[in-house]
């Protein structure tokens, strides 16, 4: 049973550094764009970070840049380098002020263009998911109550009463009444289900897509049934072979 | 060793004090040496349920914090012989209820009495905790109606995971469903929920059904448990109710409408 709904971890992202040099935003776009020509999918709402070490400018009109950036389908999410004059209207232009580490701090010297692109590689941990085998639990949930099963199938000997809530990273079988609510795929698997023999469900989840208990089909009531994700939208077909 | 009897509900308002009366004495009736309890710090009932409200001296709190001993505080009921009354403090609240507390105080009484009957306040908090925590049994009682039925659910979970038994992993404490205030009359009309469909959400055993009755309020109010009243409705289901707590077999009655003679049907009434 988890205590707490939510967990801090930190984690290194690699992340495209903008080296601006120039405070022209007009000269910066026209440049910016010719890249992104070159590499459309690289550049689609790519998350990005602005390097603006190299601007002695303490009045740079932060809010402009972020919309320039913006209009080309750029997302940035932070500026390093900055100066404290420029910190605080950084951050009023919703800019996190992000400090780089000490190996990618070298702003490159290149004369004949006004910006240059490197990427800065870091070692990511990515999390590999692992199946774990399915948790199964013989007792009914009762209001209240709450239970989590961390990567992997939940299977539910029992009813899940109304105000109880069954969370599962993959899929959730209930050989009971599910009264409560149901949430699978809770880390982003599409392919989760739920299944129940008697569906009073007050909602149900898969991977963020949500019905509360007004739009399940009433034909259902109390019935045998299996919640799945088809593309967006959530479908319930009967448990009949 | 006693039997430890939680009576409790979530919900307020629907029969606890009333009910930890009525067995409490009926208990008593049955020759078992009974206790009862009052948790409810704050919002004591019980004493006037029982009729003894002026013979409160000490109390439970006192008793916690060592101001008076169980002999002095404990009141002896006049009507039952083996029947004590706890009564709870008026004064304090129920952060006065320690755990070490109420332990110390159960252990005692569990020595000289064979059945202790907790009367829980309503809610989730301190004090129904701790009228919960050292249950061996819990009796639920529960209105037919969806938020009683709910707050039941809740309570029903909360001693499945937060009592002594539970967080000490012995056997689970033993639940009994209680249904108070039951009109057949309109659950036949579809505006009370059936002792069937209460028994199908809370999934629990069933050990009494008592219906909505004259006689409890009368026995509230000249502080007689309703127990007591041998002929009417609420007392025998109250009587049915322990013989079914002492193991025994007992046929349900009052869970369909009286049954209307030929003239009544005839013109209605």
């Amino acid at each position: 049973m988890s205590d707490s709904p939510i967990e801090f971890k930190g984690s290194a992202f690699t992340l495209s550094v903008l080296y601006m040099k120039s405070s022209d935003l007009e000269a910066v776009k026209q440049q910016l764009a010719i890249k992104i020509k070159q590499a459309p999918q690289f550049f689609n709402m790519a998350p990005l970070v602005i390097n603006v070490a190299r601007l002695n400018d303490p009045a740079f009109d932060f809010a402009a840049l972020k919309a320039m950036l913006t209009s080309l389908q750029l997302i940035p999410v932070g500026i390093s380098g900055a100066s404290d004059e420029q910190k605080g209207p950084a951050k009023a232009a919703g800019f996190a002020c992000l400090s780089e580490s000490k190996t990618a701090n070298t702003v490159p010297e290149q004369e004949h263009t006004q910006i240059r692109y490197e990427r800065v590689e870091v070692p990511v941990e990515v999390e590999v998911p692992v199946q774990k085998p399915s948790q199964v639990l013989r007792q009914n949930l009762r209001s209240g109550q709450q239970f989590y099963a961390r990567d992997s199938d939940l299977v539910i000997i029992g009813t899940v009463s109304n105000g109880a809530e069954v969370i599962a990273d993959g899929s959730i079988h209930i050989y009971g009444s599910l009264r409560g609510r149901a949430i699978a795929g809770a880390k982003g698997d599409d392919s989760a289900k739920i299944f129940a023999q008697k569906i009073e469900a007050e909602l149900v989840s898969i991977n963020g897509h949500y019905w509360t208990s007004e739009q399940i089909d009433k034909s259902f009531y109390k019935s045998p049934g299996c919640i799945a994700l088809d593309g967006d939208k959530l479908t319930l077909t009967k448990l009949e072979v | 060793m006693a039997r430890i009897i939680v009576v409790t509900s979530g919900k307020g308002g629907v029969g606890k004090t009333t009910s930890s009366a009525a067995i409490g004495t009926g208990l008593a009736l049955k020759g078992h040496k009974t206790v009862i309890v009052d948790f409810d710090v704050g919002l004591r009932n019980l004493d006037l349920i029982m009729g003894v409200e002026r013979r409160v001296v000490y109390d439970f709190v006192n008793v916690i914090n060592g101001e008076s001993n169980l002999n002095q505080t404990l009141i002896k009921d006049k009507r039952v012989e083996g029947l004590y009354i706890l009564p709870a403090s008026q004064t304090r609240d129920k952060e006065a209820l320690t755990k070490e507390g109420v332990q110390k105080v159960l252990d005692e009484l569990s020595e000289t009495f064979d059945y202790i009957i907790c009367d829980s306040p309503a809610g989730i908090e301190q004090g129904a905790l701790m009228a919960l925590y050292f249950a061996d049994e819990a009796i639920v009682v529960t209105n037919p109606e969806v938020s009683s039925v709910r707050d039941s659910d809740r309570i029903l979970g909360i001693l499945a995971s937060r009592s002594k038994r539970a967080e000490e992993g012995l056997e689970p404490v033993k639940e009994h469903l209680l249904l108070t205030r039951y009109n057949p009359e309109r659950v036949e009309r579809g505006d009370m929920l059936s002792v069937e469909d209460v028994c199908e959400i809370l999934a629990i055993k069933m050990i009494g059904v008592i219906p909505e009755s004259q006689a409890v309020l009368r026995a509230s109010n000249v502080g007689e448990p309703v127990i007591l009243d041998e002929n009417s409705d609420a007392g025998q289901a109250y009587l049915d109710t322990i013989e079914r707590l002492m193991g025994n077999e007992v046929e349900y009655r009052f869970l369909s409408g009286e049954k209307k003679g030929l003239f009544k049907r005839l013109f209605g009434g």
